[in-house]
């Protein structure tokens, strides 16, 4: 009979990692629970008393944890469509036939910048959006633009760097998505119509939506996650016009040493980002 | 489309280009301002062609100890990548081939490990490893990035379990293996390909890490991006130095990433398809 083993050799595989995750993962997490139901100050240790549900009142109450947030979704809803039409339009590109050697060049070059360490990629934004010395000003034609110390090109400018990293990843699973469609119906499709735009959303558009529906639940998450980049572009700033939710929690807590209000913020993000993963598995994967 | 008339590709050619520009333009900025002196790498506007120095290397290497972090980052993504097989393989083996009660929940729950923001685990992790006395040990972060780790190989080494037919275990049950025996020599060799891409991945996410690495280490166990961070302290930042730093802690991981481009692009695009 298939799959008929004993509880004990079923402990015996799974259960160190089980084990392993609990204690790295769950452990932590009830920690959190409990500081986050404390005065729980780094400097102020002596006076850790019990307050009960107060954090999570200031927090649900603070405007400063709304906006971080907020801003944090307009930076998906800002970022997620552009590397969706550029991906999307690269993928075409990729797919059309012909320039084989030069589309290999382009695919392997893809893959750089989703490797590249996110901390390197703010460093390298610090240098090249530089307001005096930057290579960004200077290819605009000695525009003199100041991006970081802005707070709407500060903005723009992590926008360009999300899109920058992470278009390529949106373009390499939509390529994978194109070569599924049987190639004898594109081919038949193709002397339909001349329109490419029918071709796509009639007959190619359908193998695409499941690597769309991925790339959604991943951006979200990793935008939610948002930390090493920005940090050392920006550290939020100017002012908080770059604060996402991760770098505000991370300011309060280490910062701003008060690690019982950066908890109770913490576990509402984790509440938050459960329960749009549940969305998101209810909407999209109803059959498994 | 063998035998239509071909228009010109002289479009395509040119797209093609451009993005091949813009993905390796910034990694071209990188090294040649690591080979710009202070002087020349605060030029106004920024010099393309200068004497090139590889002053800042040697100054971060060997006068900043940018060296030593560099073996603590392949310390500690080795042995992270390394515990992460061990644990997450027969996990995922488990779950592929046998049927228990709670399978799918204790699956997800894996899975969803992956969509937690770190730093709601960086806050309790600091305070209990400094009750512990684990700050600035390499055993701290080896341990945390499990909790990256562990989901990712789970969740490609099931996939690939699951596509190893049925049938060699049923044989080798019949010759009277054990499940650990089928498991290490019937499935696991056909699962490589699958084990290579989550290793490969641990080790790439390993290796990038910041926030835990600049939280929980100061010195001795102090990661390369986490160095890479400290020299943006005050004014009048030493930019080649930082530019030098950030080529050596991106270059080995390029290269690999463009050595296992194939099976990267494969894990990246794996269930996005299905």
């Amino acid at each position: 009979m298939r799959g008929k083993v004993s509880r004990k050799t079923i402990f015996a595989f799974i259960g160190p990692a089980v084990i392993g995750l609990a204690l790295v993962g769950i452990a932590p997490l009830a920690y959190a629970i409990w500081t986050s139901l404390h005065f729980f100050n780094l400097t102020k240790l002596r006076k850790v008393k019990f307050i009960g549900l107060d954090n999570y009142g200031s927090v649900l109450s603070d405007p400063v944890f709304w906006e971080a947030m907020g801003r944090t979704f307009f930076l998906l809803g800002t970022a997620l469509p552009l590397q969706i039409a550029f991906g999307l339009c690269i993928s075409l590109v990729l797919h059309q036939p012909g320039l084989s050697l030069l589309k290999s060049l382009t695919r392997l070059s893809l893959v750089l910048p989703m490797a590249t360490t996110y901390a390197v990629v703010g460093l390298l934004g610090q240098v090249m959006f530089n307001q005096k010395f930057g290579v960004v000003n200077q290819l605009l034609g000695g525009a003199g633009i100041n991006w970081i110390g802005d707070p709407t090109n500060a903005f723009a400018m992590i926008i360009f760097w999300d899109v920058w990293q992470w278009t390529p990843f949106v373009a390499l699973v939509l390529l994978a998505g194109l070569t599924m469609v049987p190639g004898e119906v594109e081919e038949a499709a193709r002397l339909e119509t001349k329109k490419k735009w029918i071709v796509l959303r009639h007959v190619q558009l359908p193998f695409l939506v499941p690597g769309l529906v991925a790339i959604l639940i991943l951006r979200t998450a990793d935008t939610l996650k948002l930390f090493d980049m920005v940090f050392t572009l920006t550290r939020g700033g100017p002012g908080a016009s770059t604060e996402f939710i991760s770098l505000m929690i991370q300011r309060v807590g280490f910062r701003g040493f008060d690690q019982g209000l950066a908890s109770a913020q913490a576990i509402i993000l984790l509440i938050i980002t459960i329960v749009l993963a549940q969305v998101y598995i209810r909407v999209f994967y109803k059959e498994v | 489309m063998a035998g239509r008339p071909r228009k010109p590709l002289w479009g395509q050619a040119a797209v093609l280009i451009a993005i091949l520009l813009l993905c390796v333009f910034p990694f071209y900025w990188m090294v040649t301002t690591s080979l710009k002196t202070h002087i020349v790498a605060l030029e106004a506007p920024p010099a393309w062609l200068f004497e090139p120095t590889i002053e800042n290397y040697r100054e971060a290497l060997f006068e900043d100890g940018v060296f030593k972090t560099l073996a603590n980052s392949l310390i500690i993504a080795v042995c992270t990548t390394a515990l992460a097989l061990a644990l997450g393989v027969p996990a995922a083996f488990a779950l592929a081939r046998f049927e228990f009660r709670g399978k799918r929940d204790l699956w997800f729950w894996f899975i969803t490990n992956r969509m937690v923001s770190p730093i709601v685990l960086a806050l309790p992790f600091f305070l209990i490893a400094r009750n512990l006395g684990l700050l600035d040990k390499h055993i701290t972060l080896i341990l945390i990035y499990l909790t990256f780790n562990l989901p990712i190989v789970i969740w490609i080494v099931t996939d690939q379990f699951r596509g190893v037919p049925y049938d060699l275990d049923e044989a080798a049950r019949l010759e009277g293996a054990s499940q650990f025996r089928i498991m290490r020599s019937i499935c696991l060799p056909l699962a490589m390909p699958g084990v290579a891409v989550s290793a490969i991945f641990a080790f790439i996410f390993s290796w990038n890490e910041l926030m835990f690495g600049l939280i929980l280490t100061r010195n001795d166990a102090k990661t390369a991006p986490a160095m890479a961070v400290s020299f943006m302290e005050g004014y009048n930042l030493p930019y080649g130095k930082i530019m030098a730093t950030s080529t050596l802690i991106v270059v080995p991981v390029l290269i690999f990433a463009l050595l296992a481009s194939k099976q990267l692009v494969r894990g990246l695009t794996m269930g996005a398809v299905k």
